[in-house]
């Protein structure tokens, strides 16, 4: 089975510097890129089938395609989105702290498709480690001269940058991100018109997310064709999946997108801590609805767990036991919604700490029974399409299935007026 | 006003954006490190230099967590509380914080030695429960753990 991603990371030995990275092919990808025309890159990334592994999941080479390329003066920007802080999301923090020269490969190569010539890491401040790292490998990629003026002898300019941020979730937004990198609050602006067309500054700008960006050197060196054969699903590539939450081994590994539910629970995390029994998981960060038993057969890839009602997010799961109040579980996730939302539209600002409150007193036996009904109406009025941007229907994900598989539960709070857990 | 040191660190933040006032998170945090929070002096001391009103300057200062507009302690004490330390008993650690150190959530100690802040996923969920003292990330906290880890910070 190949790890393209961590082939080259292990947690017994520092991560590599440039002169090892480069013994083990490392930046292969951007002698071939430099040789292609940009277009033809962006196409073998469209045809590789990457899909954004932030956790929306659109198609990476297609979202390279939007920007404009018939103005060759033009600044723009490639971001490499590493503001991780989906709450149980831990992964680019292993592909950050244990590979960095794999991530600016990656940003290399991706700047150069679509004609870039600032790029930035937006790094989360929590990250330090990675932090000293990356500061360390981008002075070892200048001083080689794959960053700066003419790279390569090409004629291509490359400066990169870090930004470490000072924490809210909602800078992981990619726009809400721009205005963070602009020394503004993280709002989210209004799209149209899209960043690819007008981002940072204005100009041109492809934000993606750390393990994109990681697979990037790869497809290049190895085809789109290899890519899809790596997953044995209707999604390409593998992916790093992770486990939180009362099972024997939590952790992450990475594995052919399309592993099931069940592998991962029961062969990668060692099944259940002995006492505890399997309820539900949020199967890629707080912001995607609960699956259940029923489903721990679907292959987490994008198009299944949609199918299943869920997300794959950013595959990295947390875990419900049967000894976790489901109430106190939702009510959790709400706190830290309704504490991250930015304040910019209506209903998530106001929205959000109502269905906190109100699961709050479930959780303290002070429920009524028309709470239910009330906490539906809010996954209603914040889904999709009634607020400025996902966080809000982010939020009831977890609210609606919690409320659908769990129901008994709330109902149990309400009628006996304390939490049973307690 | 700024120091000498703080201009200089700052100006060198401005000359890599193309709008001058795109560094001003910078500048905050560069004054934070010298000063350990940002009071109202300080704030303005910046705006002025970042050519920006001191409210537009509020609005971004007041707008992320690790802005510190009141005084904080010598160490700052963020512990997680979100969803995989939850599940692994984050509320046990904090209990025994609040009991070793008199302080709940948003407080600093009388001697200043401390400040507790919650914090969400500090993105170690694989060792939750965790939490991180100024640039330190501790994992799989046990209350014994903990006792052993407090007495490295003066």
């Amino acid at each position: 089975m190949e790890t393209p991603l961590t082939q080259h990371i292990s947690i017994n030995r520092p991560s590599l510097n440039l002169k090892d990275y480069v013994s083990v092919g490392g930046y292969q990808a951007v002698h071939r890129a430099i040789t292609m025309a940009p277009q033809e890159i962006t196409k073998m990334v469209q045809d590789s089938n990457l899909k954004g592994r932030g956790g929306a999941g659109f198609n990476t080479g297609m979202k390279w395609s939007f920007v404009p390329m018939n103005d060759a003066a033009q600044t723009k920007y490639l971001i490499a989105n590493a503001d991780e802080m989906e709450p149980g999301t831990f992964k680019d923090r292993l592909l950050l702290e244990g590979n960095p020269h794999q991530l600016i490969e990656g940003m290399i190569v991706s700047a150069y498709a679509i004609q870039a010539n600032i790029s930035y890491v937006f790094l989360r401040w929590a990250y330090n480690k990675a932090a000293r790292l990356i500061r360390y490998a981008i002075d070892e990629a200048y001083a080689a001269g794959y960053l700066g003026k003419n790279i390569l002898g090409t004629g291509f300019n490359l400066e990169m940058h870090l930004h470490t941020g000072i924490g809210r979730y909602m800078c992981g937004e990619e726009t809400a991100l721009l205005n963070a990198l602009e020394g503004k609050r993280a709002t989210p602006r209004t799209k149209p018109p899209f960043p690819q067309v007008s981002g940072l500054f204005g100009k041109p700008t492809i934000v993606n997310n750390v393990e994109t960006l990681c697979n990037i050197p790869h497809i290049i060196n190895k085809g789109a064709d290899w890519f899809k054969s790596l997953s044995p699903g209707a999604d390409a590539g593998t992916k790093l999946y992770g486990i939180s939450g009362k099972v024997n081994k939590p952790g992450l590994w990475e594995l052919p997108m399309g592993t099931t539910m069940r592998q991962l629970i029961e062969e990668h995390a060692g099944g259940m801590k002995n006492g505890f029994k399997f309820r539900g998981a949020l199967p890629g960060g707080a912001s995607t609805d609960f699956l259940v038993e029923e489903h721990l057969d679907i292959k987490m890839d994008y198009k299944s767990v949609a199918a299943a009602g869920s997300r794959l997010g950013t595959g990295t799961m947390i875990i419900l036991d049967d000894h976790t109040c489901p109430v106190g579980f939702v009510h959790n996730l709400e706190h830290f919604f309704a504490q991250e939302s930015c304040g910019w539209c209506t209903p998530c600002r106001e929205g959000l700490p109502w269905t906190e409150k109100i699961l709050l007193s479930i959780e303290n036996g002070e429920g009524r029974p028309e709470d239910l009904e009330l906490l539906e109406m809010h996954t209603k009025y914040m889904g999709p399409g009634n607020t400025f941007c996902a966080l809000a229907p982010g939020a009831m994900e977890p609210l609606q299935s919690g409320l659908k598989y769990f129901r008994e539960d709330f109902e149990k709070h309400i009628n006996e007026k304390k939490c049973p857990w307690r | 006003m700024l120091s000498a040191e703080e201009i200089m660190k700052i100006d060198h933040e401005i000359a890599l954006v193309p709008v001058r006032k795109a560094a001003c998170i910078e500048a905050l945090k560069i004054v934070q490190d010298h000063r350990g929070w940002i009071s109202d002096e300080s704030l303005e001391a910046i705006a002025t230099h970042m050519d920006m009103s001191a409210e537009e300057l509020e609005s971004v200062a007041t707008f992320y967590n690790l802005i510190f507009r009141k005084p904080v302690g010598r160490n700052i004490i963020l512990l997680c509380d979100s969803i995989s330390c939850y599940v692994m008993g984050y509320e046990k650690i904090y209990e025994h914080l609040e009991a070793r150190l008199h302080i709940k959530f948003g407080e600093t100690t009388p001697d200043a030695r401390f400040t507790l802040l919650p914090n969400p996923c500090l993105g170690a969920c694989d060792h939750a429960p965790v939490l991180m003292i100024n640039d330190d990330l501790y994992k799989n906290l046990t209350n014994d753990k903990l006792d052993e880890i407090l007495k490295e910070y003066k």
